[in-house]
Order: C-alpha cells, then sequence, then structure tokens
C-alpha cells in the first residue's frame, strides 16, 4: 500500500523525466538553444507586426543581401573562433567590390578571373591582419580597427582615381549579370552559392583537422601550443579565410548593385559582430559553428529590414543596435561562464526509492550476515605497489593478475606472489576481470569499453559501443563505464554498464540520484555485435554466469539486489530478483568452489542514506545548495565477502571489523583453497585461506576445463 | 620629476627631430603663430587622451569618449538653446550641469557593463558609443549642428581666450595633466588604478575595491572628455555631433599608444601624455601645412599607429598565462 505522498514522489520524480533538462543542457547543440529562439522570435514576430514583410520579391532581396551577409558573418565567426575579431570586414568588402567593378567594368575581364582576383585582393588583406595578428601576436581588436582605417583611406584614394571610369561603363556579361541577379530554379544564384560554401565550411569546421585546430587554439591556445597545434599559422590562416569570404561577398555586391559608392560596407563591422555573437559565437574564442554564423546573420538580416521597414534610421538604428549587441554580448558572457554551473545544479535528478528496514548484522544475532572476525588476518600481497585492484584473477599457473588505477593490468608471480610486472598497459582503469576459453584476459574498462589482452600481451578492443536507444537523450551508444563481465560457454560476453549518466569518478552520483541509469550487454562474438539486454538498473555491477550456464547473476550496487537472468533454457529472456533489500552495497560476483557464488558487499547501508532516498526532494535540494563534497553518500565503511547459493540464500558471511589488513572488498575470486580480495581504493590484495575449500578448485578450469 | 624609460626617450628624440625638421623645410611651420594654432588644437586631443590614459592605465579601453564629448556638449547646448526650451529660459551653467549628469550616468553603465558584468571593455564601449548617440539624437537633439547660446561667454573665453598670451586651452590641458599626475601619483585611487592595470585578480585579492574603481575610472573618463566637448564647442561656439562618426578616436588613440602607455595596462603616466599629444600633433600640423589630402592622412596615420601597437606589442609582450578569456 502506497501512501499519497509516496504516490505523489513516484509520479513527481520517477516518472516526471527530471534528468532530461541535465542531459539536454549538456548536449553540445543546447548552445545553439538561445540564438535559434531568438530567431524564432523575431521571425514570426516580423510576421505579425509587418504584414507583406515576406512576399516574394522581398524574399529574394533578403536571399541576395542574406548571401553576402552570410558569408562575412562565417569569415567573422571563423576567426573569432580561433579567439581573434576582425573588425575591418567592411572595408575589405569595399575593397573588393572596388577591385571587382574596377575588373568588371574597366578591364572587361572575364567574371570568374576576376572573382579569382578580387579573393587574391581579400586574401592579400586578410594576410595583412593575420600577419600583425597571428605572427606577431598584436590584439586582434585594435590592429583591425587600425587596419579598418588602413583599408578604408586605400578604397577613398582609389574611389577618386577609378570611379568615374567604373560609373561611365556598362559591361557586357552575361555571367555577370546572373550573378547578380540570376536565379537557379527560383533561388537566387548568389544563395545557392553561399549555401555550398556553408556546407563546405561546416564540414571543414566540425569534421576536419582545420576546425579542430581552429577551435583548439580558441579555446586554449596555451594548451592547443603545447598539444602541438601551430598556433601563429592558424591564426594567421584564420584572418586569411575571412579576407576571402569577405570578398567574395563584396564580389556579389559589386554584381548586385554596380554601386562606387563611399559608404559601402561603411559601419558594417558592428553589424557582423553583433550577428556573430548573437549566433552564439563567443568573443575570446573556442566556440562557434556554421549553424551559429547562420542563425545569428539570419536574425541581423531580418531585424535590419524590420526595422527599415519601420521607417526607422540614422540615430536610432544605432541605439537598437548598439543595446542589441550590448546584450547579446551580456548574454554570452553569462552563459558561458555559468552554463556548466547550472548543468552542475539540474543534471542530479535524484528519484523516490524505499527499501524497508535490512536485515540485522548484529555479531549475537543468528542472522547470516552476523559480523565476525573471519578476514582479520587476511595475508596481504603487493602493498603499496598497486594502486586500484577493482578485480582481481589467477591464471592455472597461480599468477595473480589484478587492474590498476595507472591504466595497466599488473600481474604477481613467485612462490607467494612476491615479484610483480605491468602485464599490459592498456590505458583505462581496469575493473572486472575474467578468462575467455582461448586464455585471453578479457576486461572492462570504463571510458573504453571491453578488451581483451591475449597472452603474449596483444590488446584488442572487443567492443566499446552497443545500440543507441531512441528514447535517451545521452548518446547510450557509448560504453561509458563498463564494470564486471562473465563470459557464458558459446563466447557470448555478458558485462555490466553501471550507469550512462556519470563517470567513474562520479560513481557515488548515481546513488543520490537512484534512477536506474545502468545496463546489462551482451556481445556475441559470432555476429560481432552488441546488444543491451537489460536496462534500467540501479548501478549494474557485478556479473556471473551460473554453473547450468544458462543464467547469469548481477548486482545492482544501488538498488542493494541480486538478480538472475536467464540467457538459454525454458526461462529464456526472462530475470528473476534472487536477493533483495541486503543490507549493503553488493559489487562483484564469482562462483566458489562449492558450486555456490561469492558476493562482495563494497560498504554497509546506514538508516540515514535510506531515509534520504526516500527524500527525493531533500536530495535534490542537497545537490543545488551545498558542495559536493558535503553530499550524502552511500558510506563505503565496512565490507564483507557473503557466499550465496543461486537461489539468493545467504550461507555464510566473512568480515573484517578493523579493516587493519583489507580495507575495501570490491571483489574476490576463490584459487586453490585460497580467497583473493580485491578493492577498488586499496593499495594492496588480500588473500585468505578458506577453511575445508577444495584445494584443486581453480576457476579457469571451472568454466573452461582443463587446459 | 619624471624619470624617463628608453622608449620615453625615443619618442621625445623623433618628436624633436620632426619638430626640427619641418622648422626647416616647413617654411610656415617655425612662427609663433603656427606654434600656437598648433598648442591650441593639439590640447583638445591631449586633454581626451588624459581621458583614455587612465582607462588603459587600468588595462581598458573607452571608444565611447567621442560620443560621449559630443552629445554631452551638445545635449548641454540644447537644453539651454531659446528654441527647444522656451518656457524655462534655462542659464547655460545649468545646462553643463545637466549634461555632465547625463554624461555620468551613461559612464557609469559603462563602467557598470564592465566592472560588475565581466563584458570586455572594448565591446561595451564600442556597443555604447552607439547607444549614446543614438540616445542622444533620438531624444534630444535634433540638428546636428548645434550652437552655443548666449550666455555662454565663459566658455568661449575658455574655448578661444588667452592668459598671458597663452591660449586657455592650453592652460587647461596643462592644469588637467598636472592634476591626473597628482590624482595617479599621490592618491590611493591612483595606486589602486595602477594596481587594477597590472593585474586585476591580485588587486582584487590584496583588497583593492577593483569593480567600484572601474566605475569611477570610466565615470573620471567620461566627466574629462565632456570638459574637452565644452572647450571645443568654446573654441568655435558650436558643436557638431557628426564627429561621432570622424576618426577622432583613432587620434586619441595614437597618441596614448605613441606616448607609451602600454595597452597591457600598469604603465605609464601624464608625461606620456604629453609627450605623445606633441609628436601627434606636430605630425597632424605638418600634414596640414603640407596640404596632404585628409584621406592619404588618415593612411598615414593609421599605418604610424600599426607600427606603434606593433612596437608596443613586441615591447609589452602579452602575458599568455594571466590573459583572460576574451581579452582581445
Amino acid at each position: 500500500m502506497s501512501t499519497l505522498r509516496q504516490r505523489f514522489l513516484t509520479a513527481r520524480y520517477n516518472i516526471f523525466p527530471d534528468h532530461v533538462f541535465g542531459e539536454i543542457l549538456a548536449k553540445r547543440w543546447a548552445d545553439n538553444a538561445i540564438p535559434f529562439l531568438t530567431l524564432l522570435f523575431v521571425g514570426v514576430g516580423l510576421l505579425f507586426i509587418l504584414p507583406g514583410f515576406y512576399t516574394g520579391y522581398n524574399l529574394t532581396e533578403y536571399g541576395r543581401q542574406y548571401a553576402e551577409l552570410g558569408l562575412i558573418v562565417l569569415g567573422m565567426t571563423i576567426v573569432m573562433m580561433g579567439g581573434g575579431l576582425d573588425l575591418s570586414v567592411g572595408s575589405i568588402f569595399a575593397i573588393a567590390n572596388l577591385v571587382a567593378l574596377y575588373c568588371v567594368h574597366v578591364l572587361s575581364l572575364d567574371p570568374i578571373l576576376t572573382l579569382l582576383i578580387t579573393m587574391g585582393a581579400g586574401a592579400a588583406c586578410g594576410a595583412v591582419n593575420g600577419f600583425f595578428i597571428g605572427i606577431i601576436g598584436m590584439r586582434a581588436f585594435l590592429t583591425t580597427l587600425v587596419t579598418l582605417i588602413i583599408y578604408r583611406s586605400i578604397v577613398d584614394l582609389l574611389l577618386l582615381e577609378y570611379a568615374l571610369d567604373i560609373s561611365s561603363v556598362f559591361p557586357d556579361s552575361e555571367l555577370w549579370e546572373y550573378i547578380g541577379d540570376g536565379d537557379t530554379y527560383g533561388i537566387p544564384f548568389v544563395l545557392v552559392a553561399t549555401a555550398i560554401v556553408f556546407i563546405v565550411g561546416h564540414l571543414l569546421i566540425s569534421r576536419m583537422k582545420p576546425g579542430w585546430h581552429l577551435t583548439a587554439v580558441g579555446g586554449s591556445r596555451r594548451s592547443a601550443y603545447n598539444a602541438g597545434i601551430k598556433v601563429k599559422q592558424t591564426i594567421f590562416f584564420s584572418y586569411v579565410t575571412c579576407g576571402i569570404l569577405c570578398s567574395a561577398a563584396g564580389f556579389m555586391y559589386a554584381a548586385r548593385m554596380a554601386s562606387t559608392g563611399a559608404e559601402t560596407g561603411k559601419g558594417l563591422e558592428l553589424t557582423i559582430l553583433t550577428a556573430a555573437v548573437l549566433g552564439g559565437v563567443s568573443l575570446g574564442g573556442g566556440r562557434g559553428s556554421v549553424p551559429k554564423a547562420i542563425f545569428g546573420s539570419l536574425i541581423v538580416l531580418l531585424l535590419l529590414n524590420g526595422l527599415l521597414q519601420f521607417g526607422i534610421q540614422g540615430g536610432a538604428i544605432q541605439l537598437i543596435f548598439g543595446i542589441i549587441l550590448l546584450l547579446t554580448i551580456l548574454i554570452d558572457v553569462r552563459w558561458v561562464k555559468n552554463r556548466f554551473r547550472l548543468l552542475n545544479k539540474v543534471y542530479v535528478s535524484p528519484t523516490y526509492f524505499k527499501l524497508p528496514a535490512p536485515a540485522s548484522i548484529e555479531a549475537k544475532s543468528d542472522s547470516a550476515y552476523a559480523v565476525n572476525d573471519k578476514l582479520k588476518d587476511v595475508s596481504v600481497i603487493g602493498l603499496g605497489k598497486v594502486e586500484g585492484p577493482e578485480d582481481v584473477i589467477l591464471d592455472d599457473d597461480d599468477n595473480l593478475y589484478a587492474g590498476s588505477r595507472h591504466g595497466d593490468i599488473v600481474r604477481f608471480y613467485g612462490k607467494n606472489h612476491e615479484k610483480m610486472e605491468v602485464f599490459a598497459h592498456v590505458g583505462g582503469h581496469p575493473l572486472g576481470l575474467a578468462w575467455d576459453k582461448d586464455y585471453n584476459l578479457v576486461a572492462c574498462i570504463p571510458d573504453m569499453g571491453v578488451i581483451s589482452i591475449s597472452q603474449d600481451r596483444k590488446v584488442s578492443k572487443i567492443t566499446d559501443e552497443t545500440n543507441r536507444s531512441l528514447t535517451s537523450v545521452i548518446d547510450d551508444r557509448r560504453l561509458s563505464l563498463a564494470d564486471d563481465l562473465d563470459i557464458a560457454p558459446d563466447g557470448r560476453i555478458f558485462f555490466s554498464e553501471a550507469t550512462i549518466r556519470y563517470r567513474l569518478k562520479d560513481w557515488p552520483m548515481d546513488c543520490v540520484e537512484s534512477r536506474g541509469n545502468g545496463r546489462i550487454i551482451c556481445y556475441d562474438p559470432k555476429t560481432n555485435k552488441t546488444k543491451t539486454i537489460i536496462r534500467n538498473l540501479k548501478f549494474a555491477n557485478g556479473v556471473c554466469v551460473t554453473k547450468d550456464c544458462q543464467s547469469i547473476l548481477f548486482a545492482e550496487t544501488f538498488g542493494m539486489k541480486v538478480s538472475r537472468y536467464w540467457f538459454e533454457g525454458p526461462k529464456k529472456g526472462t530475470t528473476e530478483v534472487i536477493m533483495d533489500n541486503i543490507p549493503g552495497y553488493p559489487d562483484n560476483i564469482n562462483r566458489a568452489s562449492d558450486g555456490n557464488y561469492w558476493l562482495a558487499l563494497v560498504g554497509m547501508r546506514g538508516p540515514a542514506l535510506d531515509l534520504a532516498l526516500t527524500l527525493p526532494d531533500f536530495r535534490k535540494r542537497m545537490s543545488r545548495r551545498i558542495n559536493t563534497s558535503n553530499w550524502l553518500f552511500p558510506n563505503i565503511n565496512t565490507g564483507c565477502v557473503i557466499k550465496i547459493t543461486e537461489h539468493g540464500e545467504v550461507l555464510e558471511s566473512l568480515w573484517d571489523l578493523k579493516a587493519r589488513n583489507h580495507p575495501m572488498v570490491t571483489s574476490m575470486k576463490e584459487h586453490k583453497g585460497h580467497l583473493y580480495l580485491g578493492g577498488i581504493q586499496n593499495n594492496r590484495i588480500g588473500k585468505y585461506k578458506i577453511p575445508d575449500a577444495n584445494k584443486n578448485w581453480s576457476g579457469f578450469q571451472d568454466y573452461w576445463g582443463g587446459k | 620629476m619624471f624619470k624617463l624609460r628608453n622608449q620615453e626617450l625615443i619618442i621625445l628624440i623623433v618628436t624633436v627631430v620632426i619638430f626640427a625638421g619641418f622648422s626647416v623645410f616647413l617654411d610656415k611651420f617655425f612662427s609663433t603663430g603656427n606654434l600656437l594654432t598648433l598648442m591650441r588644437s593639439v590640447s583638445i586631443l591631449g586633454i581626451l587622451s588624459i581621458a583614455m590614459a587612465v582607462v588603459v592605465i587600468s588595462k581598458g579601453i573607452d571608444l565611447s569618449l567621442i560620443a560621449t564629448l559630443a552629445v554631452g556638449t551638445a545635449l548641454a547646448s540644447v537644453l539651454s538653446s531659446a528654441d527647444v526650451l522656451p518656457s524655462i529660459d534655462l542659464p547655460f551653467i545649468y545646462a553643463v550641469i545637466l549634461g555632465f549628469i547625463f554624461t555620468a550616468i551613461l559612464c557609469a553603465m559603462t563602467g557598470i557593463l564592465v566592472a560588475y558584468w565581466d563584458m570586455a571593455s572594448v565591446f561595451v564601449t564600442l556597443a555604447m558609443a552607439g547607444v549614446i548617440y543614438g540616445l542622444g539624437r533620438t531624444l534630444f537633439i535634433r540638428d546636428e549642428l548645434n550652437y552655443l547660446p548666449e550666455d555662454a561667454a565663459w566658455l568661449e573665453y575658455l574655448g578661444r581666450g588667452q592668459l598671458f598670451g597663452v591660449p586657455m586651452p592650453i592652460i587647461c590641458f596643462l592644469m588637467l595633466a598636472i592634476i591626473m599626475h597628482l590624482l595617479l601619483t599621490k592618491t590611493t585611487f591612483g595606486k589602486f588604478v595602477y594596481s587594477i592595470g597590472d593585474s586585476g585578480l591580485a588587486a582584487r585579492t590584496a583588497g583593492v575595491p577593483v569593480r567600484p574603481i572601474l566605475v569611477m575610472i570610466f565615470i573620471l573618463a567620461g566627466t574629462v572628455a565632456y570638459f574637452a566637448g565644452l572647450l571645443t564647442a568654446g573654441a568655435i561656439s558650436s558643436i557638431n555631433t557628426r564627429m561621432v562618426a570622424g576618426s577622432m578616436i583613432y587620434d586619441v588613440l595614437l597618441v596614448v599608444v605613441v606616448g607609451g602607455i602600454g595597452l597591457s595596462g600598469g604603465k605609464g603616466g601624464m608625461h606620456n601624455v604629453i609627450l605623445g599629444t606633441l609628436l601627434i600633433g606636430t605630425l597632424l600640423n605638418g600634414m596640414v601645412i603640407m596640404d596632404i589630402s585628409f584621406i592619404v592622412q588618415n593612411l598615414i596615420k593609421g599605418i604610424i599607429l600599426l607600427l606603434a601597437i606593433m612596437t608596443d606589442t613586441l615591447l609589452n609582450p602579452r602575458d599568455e598565462q594571466t590573459t583572460q578569456q576574451g581579452d582581445i
């Protein structure tokens, strides 16, 4: 029976998709949300305020204007992504206009040749900017402010000389006219050309080396330099590109207007800058894209034309654009500064999770969990030599393998495992370990997936992605926190992914959330396909194939339960909970020599957190208001190892109350009469002699028979 | 009193060489009349440069100075002119005070945006120039050209009068330079300005009220610019708001950068402003006498400014470690 309050909490926190907000905010494209909404607002607003704003003739006219504006904004975006700024765009535009007109009108050159010459002029102007800013290291703002005057003076000087010549001749070129006012399938030709530039630009910026280098330089110059990127050249070429794009726009303008007015391109820099910042391109670099440039320039185009149709002019337009520029920079600064703070506040989205009081662990009780001190005298292997052996495994020659935080799998050998070597460097912190039938060591590594290490130490990837689910906002195709695995006789690898929402270092946050972000995934070597088979598990952890080889047992650490999933046999495809309401947090599960299973409890539940789990509003407030280090987290206090049957019955428990020899247990493997203990935060491996155990039993033989 | 660094010595020598060169090769240059004209025309530039210098020393920049100058002054003359508010018949001195309040409020806004909202001063002042001009033109100032009222005789004396044969603008410029020098070197405020320019973060850690000081710096700069505007109006009995679109702000930047006040902040003083003003004033005057067209003048000024910024960059390389994001 659930109370009204429980039903309310469940509806509010478990069914209502709180977590989606944070996930959307964490997406890169969320960055474009504000510009896109602004565009929508302006576009729809103009539709209602100015009827007739979007009529056919206007649209063609806007299209032509947009072709030019868009190119220049793209140029500005590229420069800004590299951490610079180009205020001389208007003057370069004017120079290009003049050069194009001179070539076509006076020299009667072919338009294609003219385009090349014009772009050459633009590239030269950009190169001057690039030289001073990129190579010499001058401030972009002031430098381009000065080149703005210099280029403008050159335009004025040339105009004095050639304006009359240009305006007295009418060119006789069909192609030139077509560029000026021709249509391609009803769309202005220049707009099509600009669209092609946008597509190529998008590919270059988002998918290829030049764009990555540019973003890296803009994001952090020093790091980019240290990473070996040629910072100076990158910046230099960003200005050259900007110059070329501006000159292409000037070329289009020349073909469209044939104007030798001295006002051409004057004050354009402010419009362009406003457009870029409105689109979400950050001043200071590292953040920008072609879609941003498109949004920004569209907003400005609509605003400009809207204001003009309203009859607003001169000072008022300056005032409005000044205020818009200030506001957008303001929003940009605040957004960039606070986005991740906001993300941190809304990302954790706790749910309602109620458990009954757990079984007693009192020493005097007759509970199977009753504390004892059996692990007190475990012997210690590799003290101080290994860091973070989450799981351990042994081969038939008694060599002991363990993962290490340094990205290695280490091997202890010798009679008492006193010698150590790095078995293989894998590059991530290995968690679960298992043998396959060819004696390859298979390991789960967070952020990397599942990898295999052969006996001659070759590291190869088995899988690092699974099928994408349609409803997930987070890209759940990538394996983010592969945790433990086991291998069925036919070679299928069943492994757990603890959570898709958090990284390894943030693992306790998944408990604060208790949403069920984990899953069990299966890799089939026959088809080489990886498929998610169970979703929404609360920190899926230990996985173990049962002795009948028809099912797996898996633990949910923050669900405090162990379940059994059948992948073969009559119950194929069904899941059954075999242990529930465990008094601790279950971790890895492995086979014992007597046909039962060892289960590690990494910590014991406490009433405070149990209560907090029923108060999602409280945990939400906690995650918003106080520092992460002060949160109420699951206790990793005292761990233990329990032995369970495949039906979930607890047979015995092994405790170490003082936790002196072996502080933490996340995994254990039985081997020839001993139990080897691993702990993800330990600097040692424990070895416990199991009384009355089969002295010849080894894991590899149990799974795969003799050698 | 001033210890000249190498850079300043070079500027001084260059100034002297150019001055001597002009004196020898331009026959109209070295005459009392021309020198006084030169001094008078550069004193407005000098006063504006004082305003810019304070901002630049604190590692900022103010591109809205000309807009402040023109709109503030035009507002003062409009408010007191007979045909705008005939019923009140505001005395000019009150109009000047109202103009001052207008400028101060807008400059405080600039300062708040820079200091409290963490926006780069280049962008804020670039946008504010448009805002100030647009606000003034749409709300108050109908005409581009605005004449001073009749009761502004005292201002005209300041603008074109003489004291002991020295034009008043020059005296104003020197007085202002001395006051600003004392303010920057002898007061806590001045020390704070330099410490903010050296490293805003360190100043803040050391307990300097960085944000209020930054707002005060912008108000101070705006006020000085407004004063320069009044002098300009006094000299020709009118003020033209068109000068906002002109290239005067580049001349001001030229003076500050050429004078040796590093754009990276925390360096330089009033002697740099005077040096820079002398050099640029001489150059401008020489170019006028040589009858170089306005366009070519702009070209030459642009190239000199570019070279000056380049020298400044090579002499004071930017510190990549402490350069903030968005500091471009």
